[in-house]
C-alpha cells in the first residue's frame, strides 16, 4: 500500500496556491484599456520593436502629411489595431489557464486509452503497472470538468465562435463561415457533447476500476473477462469521441481552419504524454521501494513506447504540415504561417523536444533501462507536449502577444498541484499490485 | 590450421540444450559453436557470447542513408536542374526541405535495413556459393548440436554431456576452414 505522504501533499498544495496566486495576479493586470495599449504600442514602435508596424506606419503618414482626412483614417486604423491588441492581452490569462487545464487532462485521458488497450489486447507484460494507470485515470473526470469549466468561464476569449454576434447577419462582426458551422459549433452543443464524452470515459474508468479491485479477491476470472469486453467497447467509443473532442476543444479556436487528421495528431500527443507519466510515477514509486515487482524489462517496454509514440507523433505532425505546406492554399496555410512567423521558437523548439531529443536519447536499447535517461527524456517529452498544446491554442487567442510569464506558469503550477493531489490520493486507495489479474504471474516474470 | 578433434553432442529439445549449456559452461569447457533449427532465446547469453554490435552499424548506415538523401536531393532538385516545387520557385534547399523529408526517411531506412542484413551475412560468413558449415543436416530440422573442442579430455566430456541429456555424442575430426 502506498500512503500519500504529508510532505508530498504540502508540496502539491503549495503548487496549487502559488499557481492560483500567480494566475490571479496576471488576470488582474491583464485588464488594460485601449489608451494604455496605445501608449504601449507607441513605445514599442519607437523602440523599433518587431510589432506595431501598422501603428508606426499610421504615425509616420499623419506626421508627414498632416492632412485631416488622412489623419482620421490613420487614427481609425490605430484604434482598431489597439482594440485588437487589447483583446489579445485580455485573452492571455484565459488561454494560459486553458492550455494547462487541457494538458493535464490529456495526460489522464491518454493513460485511460493505454489502459484500455492493455485489457483489450490481454497484454501479459503490463498488469504490474495497472494500479499506477488506474490512479492517473482518476483525474479524467475532475480534469475534464475543469477544462469545460474554463471553456465556459473564458467563452469567446478563447472560442471566438461563442460570440453570438458572429452568427448574427445584422452585426458588423458577422462571419459567414462561422455562421455556416453553427449547426455544430454552438455553445449548447459544445457543452452537451463535452459532457457526453466525459460521461462515457469516466463510466469506463469507473467500471474498469471496479472490476480490477473485485478481481483482487475473486476466485475466478469473471471480472477480468467483463473488463476485457468493456475495454473493447470503450476503445471504439474513445477513438470517435477523442477525435470530436479535439475538434471541439482545440481545433475550433481557429474556426476557419480545419485539418482532417487533427484528432489523430492530438491523440498521439496525449498518448505519449500519458505513457511518459506512467513511467515517471512508476520510477518514483520504485525509488521508494514500493514497486519491487516492476523490473528493468517493464521500464524498457515503457521507454520503447515513449520512443515509438514520439516518432508516431512526429509522423502525424509532419503529415499535417507537409500537405498544407505543399498545397499552399491560403486558408489552410495561414495556420502555419502564423506559427512560423510569430512562434518560431516554440514551434521548432517543440520538434526538438518531442522528436530529436527522445529519438537520440532513447534509441540505444540499454539506455531504455537506465532510470535517469527515462526521466530526462520524459521531462523533455512532457515539456514538449505542453508547448504543443500551447502552439495549438495561443496563436488563435493572443496572436503575437505570447510569452511565458505569470499566467502560464501560474496555470501550470495550479494544475500540476491538482493533478498530483488527485493522482497520489487515488494511488493510496488500493494495493499497488493488481494481484488477482490472471496475467499477473506472467507480468511479474516478464523478461525481455 | 590443422584438423582438430571436436565432440558433437546432439539434443532434441531447446530447454534441455539450455540447461546443458549452463552445465558445460559451469564445468569451464569452451563451447565452439551450437547449431539450432531456430533461434533459441537467451542462448547467446548462456554461451557467454559478446553482445551484438549490429545496432551500432545500423545507426551508422542510417546516417549514411540520410546523408545520401540530403546530398542527392540537393544535386537533383536544386543544383543540376532547379525545380519549381509546389509552385514555390525559391530554388533554395532549406525552403524546399519539407518535400525531401519523405526521401530522407526512406533512404535512411533503406540503407540501415539492407546494409545491416548484408553485414549480418558477411559477419556470419555466409555469401553466395559458400559451402554449408553445418556438420549435421538434422540441425536444420529438429535437432540441436553442440560442438566442443577436445584437448585429450574425451572421457570426461563424454560423461558430462551424457549427464546433460545428450541423445548422441560423436567425436569427429573437424577440417579447418
Amino acid at each position: 500500500m502506498y500512503t500519500f505522504s504529508n510532505r508530498l501533499k504540502i508540496v502539491s498544495l503549495i503548487l496549487v496556491i502559488v499557481g492560483a496566486g500567480l494566475w490571479m495576479t496576471s488576470y488582474m493586470s491583464s485588464h488594460v484599456t485601449v489608451e494604455e495599449v496605445k501608449t504601449m504600442l507607441a513605445e514599442e514602435s519607437s523602440h523599433g520593436g518587431g510589432h506595431g508596424e501598422a501603428t508606426s506606419h499610421a504615425a509616420t503618414t499623419t506626421d508627414a502629411h498632416g492632412d485631416t482626412s488622412h489623419d482620421v483614417a490613420a487614427d481609425d486604423h490605430g484604434d482598431e489595431h489597439a482594440e485588437h491588441v487589447k483583446h489579445q492581452i485580455h485573452n492571455r490569462p484565459y488561454a494560459a489557464l486553458y492550455v494547462a487545464a487541457f494538458f493535464f487532462f490529456m495526460i489522464a485521458l491518454g493513460v485511460l486509452a493505454f489502459y484500455g488497450i492493455q485489457y483489450a489486447s490481454q497484454a501479459g507484460w503490463s498488469p504490474v503497472l495497472f494500479r499506477v494507470m488506474e490512479a492517473i485515470t482518476y483525474y479524467v473526470l475532475p480534469g475534464g470538468l475543469l477544462v469545460l469549466a474554463v471553456a465556459m468561464f473564458a467563452g469567446d476569449h478563447i472560442f471566438v465562435w461563442m460570440n453570438p454576434e458572429m452568427t448574427d447577419p445584422t452585426s458588423d462582426k458577422f462571419d459567414a463561415l462561422v455562421a455556416g458551422k453553427s449547426g455544430w459549433l454552438n455553445k449548447t452543443g459544445f457543452f452537451i457533447r463535452g459532457l457526453i464524452f466525459l460521461a462515457g470515459w469516466s463510466f469506463y474508468r469507473y467500471i474498469s476500476r471496479k472490476f480490477s479491485l473485485a478481481q483482487d479477491t475473486a476466485e475466478d476470472n469473471r471480472n477480468f473477462k467483463k473488463s476485457f469486453r468493456w475495454a473493447a467497447g470503450f476503445l471504439v467509443f474513445y477513438i470517435y469521441t477523442e477525435s470530436m473532442m479535439s475538434w471541439d476543444w482545440i481545433m475550433s479556436v481557429d474556426p476557419h481552419w480545419f485539418s482532417t487528421l487533427f484528432g489523430w495528431y492530438v491523440f498521439a500527443s496525449m498518448f505519449v504524454s500519458g505513457i511518459t507519466v506512467i513511467a515517471l510515477i512508476t520510477l518514483y514509486l520504485k525509488s521508494k521501494g514500493l514497486m519491487e515487482f516492476v523490473n528493468d524489462s517493464h521500464m524498457h517496454d515503457l521507454a520503447k513506447f515513449m520512443f515509438a509514440i514520439s516518432i508516431f507523433w512526429t509522423y502525424l505532425w509532419f503529415s499535417q504540415f507537409m500537405l498544407i505546406w505543399y498545397a499552399d492554399i491560403p486558408e489552410e496555410v495561414t495556420y502555419f504561417v502564423t506559427r512560423i512567423e510569430d512562434y518560431k521558437l516554440p514551434f521548432f523548439g517543440m520538434l526538438a523536444l518531442n522528436f530529436i531529443f527522445p529519438f537520440l536519447v532513447l534509441m540505444n536499447s540499454d539506455y531504455k533501462r537506465i532510470p535517469w535517461f527515462i526521466v530526462m527524456a520524459g521531462i523533455a517529452i512532457l515539456v514538449g507536449h505542453y508547448i504543443d498544446v500551447y502552439n495549438m491554442i495561443m496563436p488563435a487567442t493572443v496572436g503575437d502577444r505570447w510569452g511565458f510569464g505569470m499566467a502560464e506558469f501560474g496555470a501550470i503550477f495550479f494544475f500540476l498541484g491538482l493533478f498530483m493531489l488527485v493522482v497520489f490520493h487515488a494511488l493510496s486507495k488500493a494495493p499497488l499490485l493488481a494481484k488477482g489479474n490472471p496475467f499477473i504471474k506472467e507480468s511479474e516474470h516478464f523478461h525481455y | 590450421m590443422e584438423s582438430s578433434k571436436v565432440i558433437h553432442a546432439i539434443y532434441t529439445d531447446d530447454d534441455v540444450l539450455m540447461s546443458a549449456v549452463k552445465k558445460v559452461k559451469a564445468a569451464k569447457h569452451h563451447i565452439e559453436e551450437i547449431y539450432t533449427p531456430f533461434p533459441v532465446h537467451g542462448l547467446d547469453k548462456a554461451m557467454g557470447l559478446a553482445p551484438t554490435r549490429i545496432a551500432i552499424t545500423a545507426f551508422m548506415y542510417g546516417c549514411v542513408g540520410l546523408t545520401v538523401a540530403i546530398v542527392m536531393m540537393n544535386y537533383i532538385m536544386i543544383e543540376d536542374w532547379p525545380q519549381n516545387i509546389g509552385g514555390k520557385p525559391s530554388f533554395s534547399y532549406i525552403e524546399n526541405m519539407p518535400a525531401f523529408v519523405p526521401i530522407m526517411f526512406e533512404l535512411t531506412v533503406f540503407f540501415a535495413a539492407h546494409l545491416m542484413v548484408i553485414t549480418f551475412y558477411l559477419r556470419s560468413r555466409m555469401w553466395p556459393f559458400k559451402k554449408a558449415e553445418n556438420p549435421d543436416p538434422r540441425t536444420t530440422d529438429d535437432h540441436f548440436l553442440m560442438e566442443i573442442p577436445v584437448h585429450g579430455n574425451e572421457n570426461e566430456l563424454e560423461t558430462l554431456l551424457a549427464e546433460t541429456g545428450a541423445v548422441e555424442i560423436n567425436i569427429v575430426d573437424k577440417e579447418a576452414h
